[in-house]
């Protein structure tokens, strides 16, 4: 249930898309995430589509494992859906009382979705081919002009890294939580939303405070080992671009061309 | 015939390129009444294999079978099956959320539809059952000492008034005092109440102290299944799967080495003690 979330999950084998230096796989990601919003024809959604399930494929994740991703956007899914559905104003074509579905509406609903579903499997593959500690790496470096205005990129970049590795331990913990509070008989499926939410209090609680202790067990061992911030802090796998990598710049020149070109001529 | 298991097998996260079996084609069944204690080099399935016994997890293949119904048969109700086989986890204190010691442990029986006053009844009970004096019962759980808190999780369980107590090495990070007398109050439920007793340990001293029987778990398989004196006989494949007998077992290996008539099957201390006596001609 609660392991379903693979948001922020690496996922451990050799592909191309893995090897790839962290900075084009943000770049690459971002561009895509921005290509999805200039996205409005469907030719544009075929490009992408193509894009994405050629990355799938190259990333070697199993299909299975970025769609459970989903599971956890499924609620927020509904909600735009239904938003731009019912709330779309155009030429009808039903109505059920007062909701009004409308041609544009189910258009717009259809490209939401759509836009939703690729944001998510894009970023996800982005996290399952990068150890959050190289996505950091690529972070940091990427922008480090912005300490010259005095942006802590490096604490910034720290803190996102260690948000990201609590993830799967949290998720895990909740997990402990869940079991053992079902062992003392407690029921987080059945009931109406103020049963749910009163059920979660059990979960919430025990875990807020695990939460807690773990950040200072945390900082107590960083700063045992000297950590002071980003000053004067070397690497030990400096970033450098291989050919791979201009490579992977082309093809999202490539495909950007494509989607601007969709957009501009159809 | 309280808890029968039937070729359990369980691969994590299957499908993926972090499959794991957990547990490989285990059988076993436990009489009512008995006190059994479950070892294995870390890994070796123990966990996975007691959250099994009362349907936290679901066996990827086999049976489980509770007074002889299979828990996952049509109908069967886990929620029941849980307040009968009561699990007390690994660190049970990490579960501790109310605002009062009282209430945390009412949480167990409200959640069984008990009323108000019925599982204020069972929690003062069972709280009692741990040894939690009256005073701390107002207390907030999180002031109270690592101990302590510990009972008071103990207890939540207890309270559910279960048939069989599972704990997952209830005195990890216990001191030696806390370890004791932890364990002393289980050995008195399963004594007083009669209650099956799964203990998961990794102290070999306490579970030749305690158990009847030995449940020895090696890479998901059960290697042994015996009485303690039986198992720890097996000492030289226990150290192949990183455990171990008891430290006086060595002892006494030893002295027999040397010529001294003791026996081989000493796994106290206080066998030991009788053995060595008797050498020296006192009984």
């Amino acid at each position: 249930m609660i392991r379903d979330i693979t948001i922020g999950q690496y996922y451990p084998v050799d592909s191309v898309l893995h090897r790839l230096d962290p900075r084009t796989k943000l770049f690459g990601t971002m561009a895509f995430i921005v290509s999805l919003f200039l996205a409005d024809h469907i030719l544009s959604y075929v490009v992408a589509t193509v894009f994405l399930a050629v990355a799938i494929r190259m990333s070697r994740v199993p299909l299975s494992f970025m769609v459970r991703g989903l599971k956890a956007i499924v609620f927020l899914l509904l909600i735009s859906v239904s938003f731009n559905l019912f709330l779309t104003d155009g030429e009808e074509i039903f109505h059920i009382w007062i909701l009004r579905v409308t041609k544009e509406g189910v258009r717009m609903a259809g490209f939401m979705a759509v836009r939703l579903i690729y944001l998510v499997v894009g970023s996800s593959i982005m996290t399952l081919t990068t150890t959050p500690n190289q996505l950091t790496d690529g972070l940091e470096k990427s922008l480090g002009f912005l300490k010259k205005v005095k942006v802590p990129v490096h604490e910034i970049a720290m803190m996102m890294s260690i948000a990201l590795r609590f993830i799967p331990i949290l998720v895990e913990e909740t997990d402990k939580i869940m079991k053992a509070q079902m062992a003392r008989g407690a029921d987080f499926e059945s009931g109406g939303l103020i049963q749910k939410a009163k059920s979660m209090v059990p979960l919430l609680v025990p875990l807020f405070i695990s939460a807690f202790r773990r950040a200072t067990d945390l900082a107590m061992a960083m700063e045992a080992r000297c950590y002071h911030g980003g000053e004067g802090r070397t690497k030990m796998k400096p970033l450098r671009y291989a050919p791979r990598d201009r490579v992977a710049y082309a093809a999202f020149a490539v495909y950007l061309a494509a989607m601007v070109g969709t957009r501009v001529l159809v | 015939m309280a808890i029968r298991a039937e070729h359990l097998t369980f691969v994590y996260n299957q499908g993926t390129a972090l499959e794991q079996k957990a547990l490989d084609d285990v059988s076993f069944e436990i009489p009512d009444g008995q006190f059994v204690g479950v070892i294995g080099h870390t890994g070796s399935g123990k966990s996975t294999l007691i959250q099994h016994l009362n349907g936290l997890i679901k066996p990827t293949s086999g049976k489980i079978y509770y007074n002889g119904e299979d828990i996952y048969g049509e109908g069967y109700s886990l929620k029941t099956l849980r307040s009968k086989v009561g699990l007390v986890f690994q660190y049970p204190e990490h579960q501790l959320f109310e605002v009062d010691v009282i209430s945390d442990v009412c949480y167990g029986p409200r959640n069984l539809g008990l009323s108000p006053e019925e599982a204020r009844q069972r929690a003062e009970e069972a709280l009692r059952l741990v040894g939690m004096k009256e005073k701390y019962w107002q207390q907030s759980p999180f002031e109270l000492s690592g101990g302590q808190k510990r009972r008071v999780a103990i207890a939540g369980v207890l309270a559910m008034n279960p048939d069989v107590l599972i704990l997952d090495e209830p005195t990890a990070g216990l001191d030696p005092r806390g370890r004791d007398e932890i364990l002393d109050e289980v050995k008195e439920l399963h004594k007083k109440r009669g209650m099956t007793i799964l203990l998961v340990s990794h102290s070999m001293e306490d579970m030749a102290r305690y158990a009847q029987r030995l449940l020895v778990m090696n890479h998901g398989r059960k290697a042994f299944d015996g009485t303690p004196k039986e198992v720890f006989e097996h000492y030289k494949e226990l150290e192949s799967m990183g455990l171990a007998a008891p430290q006086v077992t060595y002892i006494a290996h030893a002295l027999r080495e040397r010529g001294l008539a003791v026996e081989e099957d000493i796994t106290t201390v206080e066998e030991a003690r009788d053995a060595i006596l008797r050498l020296f001609g006192k009984e």
